[in-house]
Formats: C-alpha cells, sequence, structure tokens
C-alpha cells in the first residue's frame, strides 16, 4: 500500500459507554475522490473529527504520507496538508468573504510581526499576493464578486462553497468535505458536484467527501466506505455498494432520507 | 521602512497642536487630565487586542499596568542610563523597560487562557491583578502600602515646559501603540487573531495556531499596560498598589465595551468619554452641591448599552462608520 496517501487503521472512539466508531480502516489513494456514507448518526463526522484531531482516536492511527497524524493539533494536521469542511458551516461569519479565505492562507505567510508593524515591502508584497491568491480561489464558485461582504449574509448555498474555498487556501493534499451539498436543491448539488470534480483536477487533489445522497455519491466516487452504527458494512466501487445487499439492508431503515 | 514612518511621524506632529492649546488656554488641571486620557486610550487600544480582536476575556490589565508602573518608577529612581540632556530618552528607555516586565506577565497570563474561556478566564485574569496588588503591598523594597514616592518626572529643556514633555512622552506611546496594533490587527497576523475569536475550532482546521495567537495577544496588550503604567507613574510621580486595583481593571473594560468590542477607535473614543465624563459632570456638582457624577456616569453607561448593544463603534473603525454615513446621507 505505498500508493496510500491517507492510511486510517482501526480507529476507535468511544464516547462514554458509545462506540460512535468502531475499529474503522480505509486508505486513500493520492488523487482519488472516496465517498464516506451510512445513515444519520453513523458516525460519519466523528471520523472527520478524529482526522483532524478535533479528537484523539482512542485506538488506531491515522497516516499522512506515512506519517502518524495522532496526538497532532489540528493546527498541525492542517499545515501537514490535510483540511476539512464543516456539516454545520463554521464559517468566520462577522468577517468579509475575503478575510475567510486569506485566515486559511495566513499558515504560508513568511513575513513576521514586525514586518507587519514595519509595513516593510517583503510584507507589502506578501499581503498583495495573498489577496490576489485568495480571490483566485474565489474564482472558482464566482464568489470573488462578494470578497467583501460579510460571510454570515451570504445564502446558504454560498456558505457552503465559501467553506470549500477557504479549505482550498490552505493548500492541502488531502480535503474533507462534510456533506457539502447539505440544504441544496438538486441543479445547485450538480453543479457544486462538477466543480468538485474539477478541483480534483486542477489542484490535483485528494478528496473524502460525506454524503447522504447515495446517487450523488455513486455518481463521482471511486471508492465508497459505508458505515453503519460505527462499524465499517461495506467498502469498495459504486457498482459493488449499489448491489450490497448489508447496504440496503442499513439505508431501508432511514428510507426517508 | 521610511515610507512607512511617515504616516505615524505625522499624526505625532499634527497632535503636538492640541498639546500647544492646552499649554497655553488650560488650567494644570485640565491638563494632568488631558495626559490621563492618553494613558487610558493605550490602555483600552491594548486590552481591545485580547478582548475585542482576539476574543477573549481579561479583566487583569491594572496588574499589568502596576508592573509597568514600578518598574518604571523604581528605575527612574535607581538608573541613569543616558547623560542629564538626554533626559527624555531615559524616560523611554524605563518605559520599554516597564513594558518588557509587563509583557512577560501577560506571557505567563495567557498561559491559563488556553484553557479557558470565557467567565472562567475572567476570573483567572482578575485573580491575577490581584495577586500582582497584594504582592506589592508585601515588598519592603517597593514601599509597601505606602508605595513610591517624588518619582521622577520628564524634564523641562529644550524650551519645553514640563507639561509639554509629559505631553509629548505620552503622544509618542500613543502614537506607537496606535500604529503597532492598527498594523498588526490589518495584517495576516491580525487576521489570524480575529479568526480565533470567530471560531477556534475552524481557525485550527485553517491551521492557525490558536494557543500561540492568545499567548501573542496578551504579551502584546499587556507591554502596551505596562508603558501606560510607566506613564501614570511619571505623572502623578506617586504609585501605591491601590492605584492599581480591579475597579481600574474595570474602567479599561467600560471603555473597550462601550466603544465596540474589536473597534480601535471605538476604544480610544470611549477613552476620552470616559475620562472627560466625570470631569466634566464636575461642573455639575458645584451647581447642585451633591455629587451625582457616578450616577450620570453610569446611567449614561447603561443608556448606552442599551442603544447600541455592540458599543458606540460596533466593530466598525471611524473610517467605516465615515463611509457608511456619506453613503446613507447621499
Ligand atoms: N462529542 C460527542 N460526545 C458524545 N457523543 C457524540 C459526540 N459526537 C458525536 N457523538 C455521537 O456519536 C454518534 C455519531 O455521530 P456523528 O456526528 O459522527 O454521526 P454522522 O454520521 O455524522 O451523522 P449525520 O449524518 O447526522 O451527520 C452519534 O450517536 C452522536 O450522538
Ligand atoms: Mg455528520
Amino acid at each position: 500500500m505505498s500508493d496510500a496517501l491517507l492510511e486510517v487503521s482501526g480507529i476507535t472512539m468511544r464516547f462514554g459507554g458509545l462506540k460512535a466508531v468502531d475499529n474503522l480502516s480505509f486508505t486513500l489513494k493520492k488523487g482519488q475522490l472516496g465517498g464516506l456514507i451510512g445513515p444519520n448518526g453513523a458516525g460519519k463526522t466523528t471520523v472527520f473529527n478524529m482526522l483532524t484531531g478535533v479528537y484523539r482516536p482512542t485506538h488506531g492511527d491515522v497516516k499522512l504520507g506515512g506519517r502518524s497524524m495522532v496526538g497532532l493539533r489540528p493546527y498541525q494536521i492542517s499545515h501537514h496538508g490535510l483540511t476539512r469542511t464543516f456539516q454545520n458551516i463554521r464559517l468566520f461569519k462577522n468577517l468579509s468573504v475575503l478575510n475567510n479565505v486569506l485566515i486559511a492562507t495566513h499558515q504560508h505567510a513568511r513575513t513576521g510581526l514586525w514586518a507587519a508593524v514595519a509595513r516593510n515591502q517583503a510584507f507589502r508584497k506578501e499581503d498583495r499576493e495573498m489577496r490576489e491568491r485568495a480571490l483566485d480561489l474565489l474564482k472558482i464558485f464566482k464568489l470573488d464578486g462578494k470578497a467583501d461582504e460579510q460571510a454570515g449574509s451570504l445564502p446558504y448555498g454560498q456558505q457552503r462553497q465559501l467553506e470549500i474555498v477557504r479549505a482550498m487556501a490552505t493548500q492541502p493534499k488531502v480535503i474533507l468535505l462534510d456533506e457539502p451539498a447539505a440544504g441544496m436543491n438538486h441543479s445547485e448539488t450538480h453543479s457544486l458536484m462538477e466543480t468538485i470534480a474539477r478541483i480534483r483536477q486542477d489542484f490535483q487533489l485528494t478528496v473524502l467527501l460525506i454524503e447522504h445522497d447515495m446517487k450523488l455519491v455513486m455518481g463521482i466516487c471511486e471508492n465508497i466506505v459505508v458505515l453503519d452504527h460505527g462499524v465499517k458494512i461495506e467498502e469498495g466501487a459504486p457498482e459493488r455498494i449499489r448491489s450490497s445487499p448489508k447496504v440496503i439492508e442499513a439505508y431501508l431503515g432511514v428510507e426517508e432520507e | 521602512m521610511l515610507k512607512s514612518l511617515k504616516a505615524p511621524v505625522l499624526s505625532f506632529l499634527g497632535f503636538i497642536l492640541i498639546g500647544v492649546v492646552l499649554e497655553f488656554g488650560f488650567s494644570a488641571f485640565i491638563q494632568i487630565t488631558a495626559l490621563f486620557v492618553l494613558v487610558n486610550i493605550i490602555l483600552a487600544m491594548s486590552l481591545n487586542l485580547v478582548n475585542g480582536t482576539t476574543g477573549q476575556f481579561s479583566l487583569g490589565h491594572a496588574g499589568f499596568m502596576a508592573v509597568g508602573a514600578y518598574v518604571s518608577a523604581y528605575s527612574s529612581q535607581h538608573w541613569v542610563p543616558l547623560p542629564e540632556s538626554l533626559g527624555f530618552l531615559n524616560f523611554i528607555i524605563y518605559a520599554v523597560l516597564a513594558g518588557l516586565f509587563a509583557a512577560f506577565f501577560g506571557f505567563l497570563v495567557g498561559q491559563p487562557s488556553l484553557r479557558l474561556k470565557g467567565d472562567y478566564l475572567a476570573i483567572v485574569t482578575l485573580g491575577f491583578g490581584e495577586i500582582i496588588r497584594v504582592a506589592l503591598l508585601n515588598m519592603d523594597f517597593l514601599g509597601g502600602a505606602r508605595g513610591i514616592h517624588a518619582i521622577p518626572t520628564l524634564p523641562e529643556g529644550w524650551g519645553l515646559s514640563r507639561f509639554m514633555s509629559q505631553y509629548l512622552f505620552g503622544l509618542f506611546w500613543t502614537v506607537t501603540c496606535f500604529f503597532v496594533l492598527w498594523r498588526i490587527i490589518h495584517s495576516s497576523h491580525g487576521r489570524a487573531l480575529l479568526s480565533v475569536r470567530e471560531d477556534e475550532i475552524a481557525a485550527e482546521a485553517m491551521g492557525v495556531n490558536t494557543t500561540s495567537m492568545k499567548v501573542r495577544a496578551f504579551v502584546i496588550a499587556a507591554f502596551f499596560a505596562g508603558v501606560a503604567g510607566a506613564m501614570s507613574a511619571h505623572y502623578v510621580r506617586y504609585i501605591s498598589p491601590s492605584s492599581f486595583g480591579f475597579l481600574k481593571s474595570v474602567d479599561v473594560v467600560i471603555m473597550v465595551v462601550l466603544g465596540g468590542m474589536g473597534s480601535m477607535t471605538g476604544a480610544i473614543f470611549a477613552a476620552i468619554l470616559v475620562t472627560l465624563l466625570p470631569e466634566v459632570l464636575r461642573g455639575l456638582q458645584d451647581l447642585t452641591g451633591v455629587d451625582l457624577r457616578m450616577v450620570i456616569y453610569s446611567l449614561a453607561l447603561i443608556l448606552v448599552m442599551i442603544l447600541r448593544p455592540k458599543g458606540l463603534f460596533g466593530e466598525m473603525e471611524l473610517p467605516d462608520l465615515w463611509r457608511r454615513y456619506v453613503r446613507r446621507s447621499s
């Protein structure tokens, strides 16, 4: 498995008596678009929280490019190139759209506090470059025209898009998207998925996607992991998932989804 | 480098004018009040970095101020680094020393902020301020409860009156503090501080080291609080632990909240208001014979917080407010 960029082995998360995730293993190859699906409360978001260092797994290991991420702080994991979006949108609501993106570029800033105070050439040059880069990224979702608006005042769908742009600004190797299409209508979802496929190409990203909409996941993901009650019940290509009796059973219980 | 000094130097020169007006047109009482406006502006701007920009709740600003005041007072009595003719610069050196000591305490107090939030942090920082005060009470070489008397003040000379050189000293630090903080806030580092206030989990996920950001905010703010303490020591020429009690910290918090959390120009405006209002109301006391100052002051505060719960300036800076006003009226 030397070509695995993200290697998850046997991670478990207990909350008191509840095993939210139980001994989960999977890998993502470089450039792959993976899917993580499962009914409500299956433990998907908890997996993301463990991968990004919000929670420390009770057991198991997470390796990015061969290096263990367990025990690192979230910001360190981000510096290693693993970033995410949030299911329950966590933008910097009171700040401008542009500032949201700029904050994510801060980890690459080379000029320090003194340069900022002195407003020297190096600082001004870097500040200009950061802004240009941020505006370029905003163009992915045609948000550059809204750069000066308050992030919290954007319509819901655009807030989700901004979350993706902000995550992209960290220059990640792997990006985890937690229900990026939640609350979007059919056509919005469709164009979102096209954009995700495109940025994966353009930025040579590896993507792991949580999504409720089975059809959608089947449409674009190459490898899918199915969770139910914290346990992996199936993994493989879309065709395999579609015909798996276990998956059908797990999802029949939540048909209204 | 020279270009970036232009704005600070010009503002320094511009505000000398106010000093000249005060020098020739006003009483000694009003002059000392003006000096304290400068002290309070620095306190409010620096606390705003912690409470406003970074979203931490510190109630210990008077503690840092006390550290600075004592360091500057003590060193000015025992140490003269430069010859008399450069007396003014000596005081700058004392103030820098005061700031550095205070910054060190800022670093220490910043540590609990890594774990604590909101009310809990407020209580810890409040405790810090009290510890400093009690420690000073028990340090005999610093005068204990009697404090330090006969603190040297800025020298006359170069054709400047005592007030004028005190004013220039304060103005130098106010302008320095303003530009340092303004430029930090309006840089990538400042945006990182803001992200801590907005959402720590998201900030971390975007690669912001939130703990180091909080400590930085505390250290920088404490530095300037220490400088403000040094200024007040050399203005009043007498300090004691009781000059830096809990109520002083509350005063500064009031200025920040009143001005609008996160607004530097709001903090400045509020600092001026809060310093001048009780003095202006003093005239009223002469008329009525009862001291209604604090009653009116409190009522004014309550009124502002009801009418403008986000503070006078909200989160906006003066130029933003101006632009909005122009847009509305056109
Ligand atoms: N911090 C926590 N403390 C206790 N229990 C938690 C915590 N976080 C999640 N859980 C529980 O873990 C389980 C998995 O939650 P998780 O949010 O990972 O599910 P999910 O698959 O993302 O669900 P959804 O599709 O609704 O987003 C749930 O039962 C949830 O209540
Ligand atoms: Mg979830």
